[in-house]
C-alpha cells in the first residue's frame, strides 16, 4: 500500500517526531510512505473562522496535492475529518471540485483508523512501558469513529496498562481558535480534563490530536504538575523503553 | 430581556471568578448528563426516535404557515382567541389589552421564556397588573429583584440552596429553613393565596397540536395546572414555531423531551389543553387567548438556519456544553444560553449584537450528538462565523492575520519560510525551557496556561534532511 502522510501543521511546527513515529508504523504495517513536500495545511482554522474563500482555496490546494496518492493518512481526527466531511461540503457548489473532494475523501484516514482497519498492523515497532490514559478527541470520536481503534493498538503493547478516565469523551476546552480568542474559558475546561485525567492514576496522557494534547499539557504544567506525561499515540506505539 | 450578549467576555470572566457559581455549575452537571444517560437508555431505539422527530420538526417547517392556519382555525372552533405578536412589544401590548378587557388586577404566571423575550413583567406592571411568577424557579428569580433566568428549564441552576435560604429569610421574614422541603412549602404556601386570587393565567407552550387546537404544558410542579384552570382568563404566549401536526406526533416527541431535558421517563405532569370552559365542565378558564409569536422566526425559516426552529426547549445542549458549563447561563447575555442561544441570540436580536457567541464554542459537537431533534449545532454556530466574516463583523485584527495566513499556507514556499522562522522565534522564547509561560503572539492561550516549546526544527526541514541521506 502506498501512502501519502499529510503530517499536520501543528507536527510540522511543534512535534515533528509524531511525523516520523507515524511514518514508522506505517512502513511497520507494510506501507511504502511519502510526505509530499508542498502540503501546508488543511484550511480547518479559515474554515472554522468563517473564512470560506480561505478554505475553498486550501482545499484545491490539498486535493491536488493528493489526488495521485493511493490512500492519505494524517495523524489527526480533526485534519482526517477535514478532509473527508468538511471539503465536500466546502466545494458543494463546483461539480468538478466536489466529485474530486468526495474522491480523496474515500481514501483518507485517520492515523490509528487506517492502522487498525486497513493496513491491519500485526507488530508494534514499539516497547513502551508505562500506564496511559486516552483522552477522545472531539472531531475524531464524534466524527469520525475513532474509539476502539486507539485502544486496539495500545492493546498490543504488552508494557501498556491502560486506565480509562472519568468523561474521557468530553472535550479538553482546545477548540482550535477558540483556545486563543477565549483563553480563559478555554484553560479552564482544560483544568477539568486534567483532573479526570490525573486522577485515573495513569502516568501518561495520550491521544492522538496534538491541539488538543499542546492544550493538555500546557494546562498540567500551569498546574504544576511536572510529572504526568502528554504524548501522541504515534509516540506511544513507537516508543523504546 | 435587553441583551447583555455584547459583553460576553466580562460576563464569562465574572463567572469563571465565582467560586460559589462554579460549585453549583458542577452539581447541575452531574444531575442532567448522568440523568439523561440513564434515561435514553430505556427507549430501544433511542437514535431511530431522534431522526423521526426531527423528521416531525422538518415536516411543519416546510408548511409552517399552513399548520399554524389549522392551528388556529381548530383552537378558534373551541372558544379560543388566536392573536398573533410580531415582536415582544406587541405581545406586551396583547396581554395588555386583554387584562383591560377582562379587569384583571393580578396575573399567575407559568414558565414562559416568551415572556422573557418580551419582558413582559415589566409591562404588565406598568399596565396596572401584578405579574406573579409561579414556578419556583422562577419566584426565586423574581423575589431577589426580578433576576434573569441561567437556564430555560431549570431558571435557577445557578443558585445554591443556602443562597435560596438566605433570600426566603430575607423576603418572607421567616425563620431561616435549609431544609428543600420545608423551602418548598414555604413557596407553596405564598403562591396558594396568588393561585386562589389571580384573575389572569400565563403559560408558555410546549407544542401547540394543529389537528386539535390544543397546547401541550410539560411541567414537574403543578403549578401549571393551577395557573391554567383557575383564574378566569388563561394566556397561553408561545413562539409560532411550536406547532406540530397531531398528537400522535406529541406523544413521540414526548419521550424525548422529558428525557433529554432532565432524565424522566415523563415529566410529572404533561397537560393537554383544549378550548374553553364549556357550560358541562367545572374547571378551565372562561376565556383562552393564544399570543402567538414571530419575534425574528419567520426570518429564519426558509434561511440555511430553519434547522435550528426544530428545537423543542429541552436544554440538553447546554448541560452538555463544556463551555456552558463552565460559565454559566448569565453570561451568555440574553434570554437563551449554550448551544441553542449562542444560535437563536444573533438569528433574533442581530448578529452584530452577539459577536463572541458563535464564537464562543470548541465545536465539540457534544451538543450536536444529545439533541433530540438533530440539530447540527457546531455547523449552525461555524455558519454564524461565515456571516460574521462576509459582513465585516469581525476585528481588524482577527482579519488580517487571517489573511495573512491564508495566504501564506497557499504557497508552500512562503509556508516553509514561515514555519522555519516560526518555530526558532518559539524556541528562542522557550529559552532552553520544555514550555513558553507568556506568549505574544497569541496572549489569549498562556492566560491560564503554558504553551509547550516546540521541537526546534519543522518537520518538513527534518524530512528533507532524512530524504538526502538516504
Amino acid at each position: 500500500m502506498r501512502v501519502a502522510l499529510f503530517v499536520t501543521c501543528l507536527v510540522d511546527l511543534m512535534r515533528p517526531r509524531i511525523g516520523f513515529a507515524a511514518i514508522e508504523l506505517l512502513e511497520a504495517a507494510g506501507c511504502a510512505v511519502t510526505a509530499p513536500a508542498s502540503q501546508t495545511c488543511c484550511g480547518q482554522p479559515a474554515w472554522n473562522s468563517g473564512d470560506r474563500a480561505a478554505a475553498v482555496a486550501l482545499a484545491k490546494k490539498v486535493i491536488g496535492e493528493f489526488t495521485g496518492s493511493e490512500y492519505v493518512v494524517a495523524p489527526s481526527g480533526s485534519c482526517a475529518d477535514q478532509i473527508r466531511n468538511e471539503y465536500p461540503a466546502i466545494l458543494a457548489d463546483d461539480p468538478e471540485w466536489h466529485a474530486r473532494a468526495l474522491e480523496l475523501a474515500s481514501r483518507v484516514y485517520e492515523l490509528t483508523d487506517f492502522l487498525v482497519n486497513v493496513a491491519h498492523l500485526e507488530n508494534l515497532p514499539g516497547s513502551f512501558t508505562g500506564s496511559v490514559t486516552y483522552h477522545d478527541s472531539c472531531t475524531g470520536l464524534r466524527s469520525m469513529g475513532i474509539k476502539e481503534q486507539p485502544r486496539a493498538l495500545l492493546a498490543k503493547a504488552p508494557g501498556v496498562e491502560l486506565k480509562e478516565m472519568v468523561a474521557a469523551e468530553e472535550c479538553c476546552g482546545f477548540g482550535g481558535t477558540f483556545s486563543v480568542k477565549f483563553g480563559e474559558i478555554s484553560a479552564a475546561i482544560a483544568a477539568k480534563k486534567c483532573g479526570n485525567a490525573c486522577a485515573s492514576g495513569a502516568d501518561t496522557i495520550v491521544g492522538g490530536d496534538l491541539g488538543c494534547l499542546l492544550n493538555i499539557e500546557g494546562k498540567l504544567r500551569r498546574m504544576g504538575n511536572e510529572e504526568t506525561q502528554v504524548m501522541h499515540i504515534a509516540e506511544v506505539l513507537t516508543a523504546q523503553k | 430581556m435587553e441583551s447583555r450578549s455584547r459583553h460576553f467576555k466580562a460576563n464569562a470572566a465574572a463567572s469563571l471568578a465565582n467560586p460559589v457559581l462554579q460549585a453549583n455549575l458542577k452539581t447541575a452537571k452531574g444531575k442532567f448528563v448522568d440523568k439523561r444517560a440513564i434515561a435514553i437508555k430505556e427507549i430501544d431505539d433511542f437514535e431511530g426516535s431522534r431522526e423521526a422527530a426531527r423528521n416531525i420538526r422538518n415536516r411543519v417547517l416546510e408548511n409552517l404557515d399552513l399548520w399554524l392556519e389549522k392551528f388556529e382555525e381548530n383552537a378558534t372552533a373551541r372558544g379560543a382567541t388566536v392573536m398573533w405578536a410580531k415582536d415582544g412589544d406587541e405581545i406586551c401590548r396583547h396581554v395588555a389589552e386583554i387584562g383591560k378587557r377582562h379587569g384583571v388586577q393580578k396575573a399567575a404566571k407559568s414558565k414562559s421564556m416568551l415572556s422573557e423575550e418580551a419582558n413582559l413583567n415589566m409591562a404588565l406592571t406598568a399596565a396596572g397588573i401584578r405579574p406573579i411568577e409561579t414556578d419556583l424557579g422562577e419566584y426565586i428569580l423574581q423575589i431577589n429583584n426580578n433576576e434573569a433566568p441561567s437556564h430555560i428549564i431549570a431558571p435557577v441552576v445557578h443558585k445554591s440552596l443556602d443562597e435560596v435560604a438566605d433570600l426566603f429569610h430575607q423576603v418572607h421574614k421567616t425563620p431561616r429553613k435549609t431544609e428543600i422541603p420545608a423551602l418548598t412549602r414555604e413557596a407553596r404556601e405564598v403562591l396558594r393565596e396568588h393561585f386562589l386570587t389571580a384573575d389572569m393565567g400565563i403559560s408558555g407552550g410546549n407544542f401547540l397540536i394543529a389537528e386539535t387546537g390544543s397546547v401541550a404544558l410539560v411541567t414537574n410542579e403543578g403549578n401549571g395546572r393551577m395557573v391554567t384552570t383557575l383564574p378566569r382568563v388563561h394566556v397561553v404566549i408561545t413562539g409560532i414555531e411550536k406547532v406540530v401536526p397531531t398528537l400522535e406526533d406529541l406523544s413521540l416527541l414526548m419521550r424525548l423531551l422529558p428525557r433529554s431535558a432532565t432524565g424522566q421517563s415523563i415529566s410529572n405532569y404533561v397537560s393537554v389543553l383544549t378550548g374553553v370552559k364549556t357550560p358541562a365542565e367545572r374547571d378551565g378558564p372562561e376565556h383562552l387567548y393564544f399570543i402567538l409569536v414571530d419575534n425574528g422566526r419567520a426570518d429564519v425559516v426558509g434561511t440555511e438556519f430553519q434547522d435550528m426552529l426544530r428545537c423543542i426547549r429541552c436544554g440538553a445542549c447546554m448541560n452538555h456544553c463544556p463551555v456552558y458549563q463552565t460559565i454559566g447561563g448569565h453570561a451568555y447575555g440574553w434570554v437563551y444560553p449554550g448551544p441553542m442561544g449562542s444560535v437563536l441570540t444573533p438569528l433574533y436580536t442581530g448578529l452584530e449584537n452577539a459577536i463572541d457567541l458563535p464564537q464562543a464554542a470548541t465545536l465539540c459537537n457534544q451538543c450536536g450528538v444529545v439533541c433530540p431533534v438533530m440539530i447540527p449545532l457546531p455547523e449552525l454556530l461555524r455558519k454564524l462565523r461565515e456571516k460574521q466574516v462576509e459582513k465585516h463583523l469581525r476585528p481588524w485584527f482577527e482579519r488580517i492575520a487571517l489573511k495573512i495566513w491564508a495566504g501564506v499556507a497557499a504557497s508552500p514556499p512562503l509556508y516553509a519560510l514561515g514555519t522555519w522562522l516560526g518555530v526558532r522565534y518559539l524556541k528562542w522564547l522557550a529559552g532552553g525551557r520544555d514550555r513558553i509561560p507568556v506568549l505574544g503572539v497569541a496572549p489569549g492561550w498562556t492566560l491560564g496556561r503554558d504553551f509547550p516549546a516546540p521541537e526546534g526544527k519543522t518537520f518538513r526541514e527534518q524530512y528533507a534532511e532524512r530524504q538526502g541521506k538516504r
